[in-house]
């Protein structure tokens, strides 16, 4: 968690982040400015050119980029990993929990496509049943989250002033806590189900998303149309509806999609710490987990879902990143 | 002074993080007294006598002083578990959690620095683009992944390094840093990610400056500009998160020690929270939490001493 | 404007002659035409103005003649002759024995000219050590008279500063110091000005004026404000959409000025003998796009005297009187030009289209 608030709250000279290393101004390589930059004259004033007509630089226009290729593909293995989450039990595989122990730690092969785990159980079936634990707990951390975090940052943020002061006051000592101690603290004692764990998570990541939710906001209440609806009498609650809103909600819903791999990293954790769900019900961690002790003997065991933990975390950061870019309040000139 | 304005900040953090603590262990379900007699020995006499020895039935802020007061003079109580002192467990276990921290963080900027300044210097290019997908990639792998194939490659497949235990520093320097290497290396794996992108991110915008073109003008080699000039801004960015970052690798050091087995504090709240152990879960979630808080007050002071537009902020002389 | 003496026999080759030089760039939209075709002389104790409005070309100009720009994405052609020796073809590592020692630059704002986590005397020793091999003491000492002959008062405290400490005047001082350390044969100052209250740009100009005639050094003032190079430029250019439209002396530009864009220039400066509310003239519209520039004259969508030729042969620079060039059809003050004006003030629009009327044609400040 940690992780994620340090991708969203840059220090005061980082220039905001480019996807995946895709540039959007070409290698300053040590100097000159680039043509695309305004001229780095200075504002035309008295004793010369009065340019009627507004900026007179011809600078490159910033181009709408397509989503690339990657973010597609990222989007689709998303729709795979949702598709098996919900439909798991109506998908043609095996049962996850049948052990088949002469089969175990089978390699890739015709009965078992993804091979067995160490009691025999057919891992592309634990894969797709896992896919529901994983996705279940990430969206319902994050939807807690960004539901409970962002209108409780937005209200900070739009009202400023005292409800501002207490709000940040109180997120801030919580976020000075190292949340993993919390974290096990609460699910030693409360729980391992599902249900529980979801809900921890989330109750746990609302301070992230009031803080992100209460950037965004002044961003977007600082800005003209946001003034001029004020200034033409809007009630707030039309202000915040309508300009607020909608402004708030993308780039607070692309910090989500991110935050959602870092939740089913931390399932994967939970697991290792012997607490996450609970056994036999398979998880990508609790797979990870098992496989580990047979390290030496059938390393596939581990790396399969370790692959697909992987790919869906990274799909979620492209996609997040690829949509953060594109909505990101802070950086448009509007 | 700068620091003394920001002390009644950090005591109230203090302050309000200690209440933290307690609230979260005094405040949770089941009877502490039923875990030290455990079910055989709980008759009701014997409840409440260790009750009343624990001072459990006394109010909630009354417990609160007491404990805290023992704490600040270093006496957390006793493990239920061990009967040992929870100051001499944490004690013995500060200092392997913080060499694998301190190791991890050396090791990702060592990398991350050079790394990170190359992909600035070269934006755009092959190389770049390589760096940044690479970076980006890794954030994408948590850390007990990373520690499995470490453990793989070293352990199992090279049997260069060990995939468990530990050798105390004092004992013998070189078995310890044997032991130290691949779960430092597991976390700096992350941290190593997240400093290049932000450097590659700093540098790019800092290269873009007048005073680089400035320093070019001059007849500075690129070399220089690079390190001398263009480092040292970006260079407090960096330290800004890697302070933040402490609270990630804490977190991670309780994985991180359990799969290698490494006596360290992280493991030690894991299993002290496993047993229910009480006493032991609020003095080290206590270390830890006040640990993490000191170490960002400190960066933060670090970093106004050292940035020189922030620290001569007020002391400008106008001529 | 008086100089010191020829100080070798080489005084009277040109210290900076540019030929023909072009600076595109290849950007997604197309090939941005920076500089097209620019040809400049500057000798050893003059200044050169270049003038121009922000999308001229000339800071790129600047750049590129200093050997600045990025290689990827550019493309130049021409020569760029510095007391002989070519520019265009150098690498990095040869320009660094020159860029600092002969060749000096300072830009536009202080405070990001300077580095500001880095003391002001480090900024200072650092060209002395590169090219003077300068250390320690010796440095420090050079430093602090520096400084001091860029009229920054306590010298020696300023070395340990940094340049927030300092005035915008004074970081422009040191900014001065800086190029100036190893005595370079020609300074190049990109709008030096701009960023400064209006008292202090005196002060500096009158800074660089001192400086130049002490060291007898080659001054190229690159400006948009006709009024910061009017007293002070032996010779002004005039760039327009990335080409010179016109060169004189500086008596003959103002006395017998050709270009209408110049015109334009000159007619926008507010005179202080206007009586108050006197609107401002201003040239109407905005530079060119630089990609793909259209034929015919760059200025012609803006200017009084557009005739249908203007729109699609594109004029080059034509001498008017000794060392006064000026790249126009119709160019003011002369017959072909008054007539073309007569004409479109009749028809009441230019042949681009503009339209046309005598008050924008009244002289501001005739009076």
């Amino acid at each position: 968690m940690d992780a994620v608030r340090q991708e969203f709250d840059p220090p005061p000279t980082a220039h905001g982040s480019t996807a995946q290393g895709e540039m959007t101004t070409p290698a300053p390589n040590l100097g000159a400015p680039h043509p695309g930059a305004p001229d780095s004259a200075g504002p035309v004033n008295g004793g010369a050119v009065t340019a009627v007509g507004g900026e007179a630089a011809p600078a490159a226009r910033k181009k709408k980029r397509g989503y690339g290729l990657t973010f597609w593909l990222a989007t689709i293995w998303l729709a795979v990993v949702l598709i098996c989450a919900v439909f798991a039990d109506l998908l043609p595989v095996q049962d996850p929990l049948t052990p088949d122990v002469i089969n175990k730690l089978a390699l890739p092969g015709p009965e078992h496509w993804l091979g067995t785990d160490g009691l025999g159980r057919d891992t592309l079936a634990r894969l797709v049943h896992g896919a529901r634990v994983s996705v279940t707990i990430s969206v319902t951390a994050v939807a807690i989250g960004m539901v409970v975090g962002g209108f409780l940052g937005i209200i900070s943020g739009f009202f400023r002033g005292k409800t501002e002061t207490i709000l940040m006051t109180i997120i801030n000592i919580i976020l000075a806590f190292p949340a993993l101690v919390l974290l096990l603290v609460l699910l030693a004692f409360v729980g391992r189900s599902l249900v529980v764990i979801s809900l921890i998570v989330g109750f746990l990541s609302i301070p992230i998303y009031t803080r992100v939710a209460r950037a965004t906001t002044l961003a977007v209440a600082e800005r003209e149309f946001v003034r001029a609806a004020r200034t033409m009498g809007a009630k707030n609650s039309r202000v915040l509806a309508r300009e607020i809103l909608p402004n708030v909600v993308l780039p607070v819903a692309a910090f989500g999609l991110v935050a959602m791999g870092v939740v089913i990293v931390l399932e994967g954790t939970l697991a290792f710490l012997g607490l996450s769900v609970q056994q036999p019900a398979p998880t990508w961690g609790g797979m990870i987990f098992d496989g580990k002790r047979y390290l030496s003997e059938a390393p596939h065991v581990v790396l399969i879902p370790s692959i697909a933990m992987f790919l869906t975390v990274l799909s979620l950061n492209l996609v997040g990143d690829a949509l953060r870019t594109r909505f990101d309040v802070r950086g448009s000139n509007l | 002074m700068y620091v003394l304005r920001r002390l009644p900040s950090l005591l109230a953090t203090l302050f309000a993080v200690s209440l933290l603590t307690f609230l979260m262990t005094s405040l949770l379900p089941g009877d502490p007294a039923l875990q030290i007699l455990g079910a055989e020995n709980a008759t009701p006499e014997a409840i409440a006598a260790v009750r009343a020895d624990l001072g459990l039935d006394d109010p909630l802020p009354v417990r609160y002083l007491h404990w805290i007061g023992d704490a600040l003079t270093g006496d957390f109580g006793r493990s239920y578990r061990t009967n040992e002192p929870v100051s001499a467990a944490i004690i013995d276990r500060l200092p392997v959690t913080a060499e694998i921290g301190i190791l991890a963080i050396v090791i990702a900027l060592l990398i991350a620095i050079p790394v990170g300044m190359l992909s600035a210097y070269r934006a755009g290019t092959r190389t770049d683009k390589l760096i940044s997908s690479t970076s980006f990639g890794l954030l994408a792998v948590p850390n007990f992944m990373v520690a499995i194939f470490l453990i793989l490659i070293f352990a199992v497949w090279l049997g260069v390094l060990p995939a468990t235990g530990w050798v105390n520093f004092t004992d013998d320097p070189v078995q310890n840093l044997r032991s130290a290497l691949l779960p430092a290396l597991s976390l700096a794996i992350a941290e190593m990610a997240v400093y290049t992108r932000l450097l590659r991110t700093d540098m790019i915008g800092t290269l873009q400056q007048d005073f680089v073109t400035m320093a070019r003008v001059k007849g500075v080699s690129n070399r220089r500009i690079l390190f001398r000039h263009a480092l040292r801004p970006s260079s407090f960015s960096l330290m800004t998160v890697a302070g933040v970052q402490v609270g990630a690798i804490i977190g991670g050091s309780v994985v991180i020690e359990t799969l290698f087995a490494l006596p360290g504090v992280g493991r030690l709240l894991l299993e002290a929270v496993l047993v229910r152990d009480l006493l032991m879960v609020q003095g080290v979630a206590l270390v830890i939490a006040v640990s993490y808080v000191v170490v960002n007050f400190t960066v933060d002071i670090l970093y106004s001493y050292l940035d020189p537009r922030i620290s001569h902020g007020r002391s400008t002389a106008r001529v | 404007m008086t100089t010191a003496p020829p100080l070798d026999g080489r005084a009277n080759e040109p210290l900076l002659e540019v030929d023909d030089l072009r600076t595109y760039f290849d950007t997604p939209r197309g090939v941005v035409k920076a500089v097209d075709g620019v040809s400049l002389r500057v000798d050893r104790g003059k200044t050169l103005g270049i003038v121009g409005e922000s999308g001229s070309g000339k800071t790129v100009l600047s750049r590129s003649i200093m050997n600045l720009l990025p290689k990827n994405n550019t493309i130049r052609e021409g020569s760029v002759r510095f007391e002989g020796r070519e520019l265009t073809t150098m690498k990095n590592k040869e320009m660094r024995t020159i860029w600092g020692a002969e060749l000096a630059m300072i830009l536009q704002d202080p405070m990001t000219s300077l580095n500001p986590v880095t003391k002001i005397g480090e900024q200072i020793t650092e060209s002395l050590g590169i090219h003077l091999g300068e250390k320690g003491k010796t440095a420090k000492a050079h430093a602090v008279e520096l400084l001091k002959s860029v009229g920054i008062p306590a010298a020696e405290r300023r070395l340990g500063e940094y340049p927030h400490q300092l005035s915008g005047g004074m970081r422009q001082r040191v900014t001065i110091a800086i190029a100036l350390a190893c005595g370079p044969k020609l300074l190049v100052a990109d709008e030096p000005t701009t960023a400064l209250d209006v008292t202090v740009q005196r002060q500096i100009l009158d800074l660089l004026e001192t400086q130049q005639h002490e060291r007898n050094m080659g001054l190229i003032i690159i400006t948009h404000d006709l009024g910061v190079v009017a007293g002070r430029a032996d010779e002004i250019a005039v760039m327009y959409a990335g080409r010179i439209v016109e060169r004189a002396p500086t008596r003959e530009l103002f006395a017998r000025t050709r270009m209408p864009y110049t015109e334009g220039l000159l007619k926008s400066i507010p005179r202080l003998h206007q009586p108050s509310h006197t609107r401002l003239a201003a040239i109407p519209g905005r530079p060119p796009d630089l990609v793909d520039p259209p034929a015919g004259c760059p200025f012609a969508p803006r200017c009084n005297y557009a005739q249908d030729k203007c729109l699609t042969e594109t004029p080059v620079l034509a001498p008017h009187a000794a060392g006064h060039e000026a790249a126009c059809h119709f160019p003011v003050g002369t017959s072909a030009g008054q007539e073309a004006l007569a004409r479109n003030l009749a028809a009441g629009r230019t042949a681009a289209g503009t339209p046309l009327d005598s008050t924008m044609t009244a002289t501001a400040g005739a009076a």
